[in-house]
């Protein structure tokens, strides 16, 4: 099972993608073993989600839709915990 | 006990060493060893090679220690604790030539998955300025 698993969702958060929800982001991209991509439009270019250097360069700003692209044993639960962190705000209001 | 890489912040101001550590808790979180160092005994600027051994011996981890330095003495003096360390961790801890707090917590976020000292290192010193 190594198929693509794509997903996308829009990013509200206010700051956008700052530090501190790179970082979050980062380090929930870590956690899984497939190769994790992240894109600031459907065609890319793609970026290593599990590199927090380039997360922060990409500097995506609020309302900007997130593209990742996953491959690997994990890929769906990858994107699906992904798309689910940047739906929740980055878990920023606690 | 923690298998990741530990971090030291080495700064001449207790201020900016202690205000970086609270950035990397909050950051990134506690899965990581983190100590700080920074300042003379009278309350002035400096830093020490006692200080940073201790530092480096509260962050300690098996996996490794990655040092951020601000400027020449911080950078000179880490050289040197890191000099006189055992031989059995001398090898297992590496100062990293990146910007003090950014470059801190880019080495502390790749520590928290657990990365090895070479890749805490090398993400610390791949961020260049903008």
């Amino acid at each position: 099972m190594n198929g693509q698993v794509n997903g996308s969702i829009l990013m509200r958060h206010e700051v956008g993608l700052h530090a501190r929800p790179s970082v979050k982001l980062t380090k929930l991209a870590k956690s899984f073993r497939s190769r994790i991509d992240l894109g600031l439009s459907p065609d890319g270019p793609w970026i290593d989600a599990k590199s927090i250097v380039k997360v922060m360069a990409a500097k995506a700003p609020r309302n900007t839709v997130l593209h990742f692209r996953a491959e690997g044993e994990d890929a769906g639960a990858a994107v699906e915990a992904l798309v689910g962190l940047v739906e929740r705000d980055f878990d920023d209001g606690d | 006990m923690n298998a990741n890489v530990g971090i030291v912040i080495v700064s001449h101001s207790p201020d900016v060493a202690r205000g970086t550590a609270d950035m990397v808790r909050q950051m990134v979180g506690d899965e990581v060893p983190l100590a700080w160092c920074g300042g003379n005994p009278d309350g002035g600027l400096g830093t020490s090679v006692p200080d940073i051994m201790d530092a480096i011996g509260r962050a300690w981890s098996e996996a490794g220690v990655a040092v951020l330095v601000d400027l020449g003495g911080a950078e000179t003096n880490s050289e040197m604790a890191i000099e006189m360390l055992d031989d059995e961790r001398r090898g297992r801890v590496v100062l990293c030539n990146a910007p003090i707090v950014e470059g801190a917590v880019m080495a502390a976020t790749e520590a928290s998955a657990g990365s090895t000292l070479d890749e805490v290192r090398r993400t610390a010193e791949e961020l260049k300025p903008a």
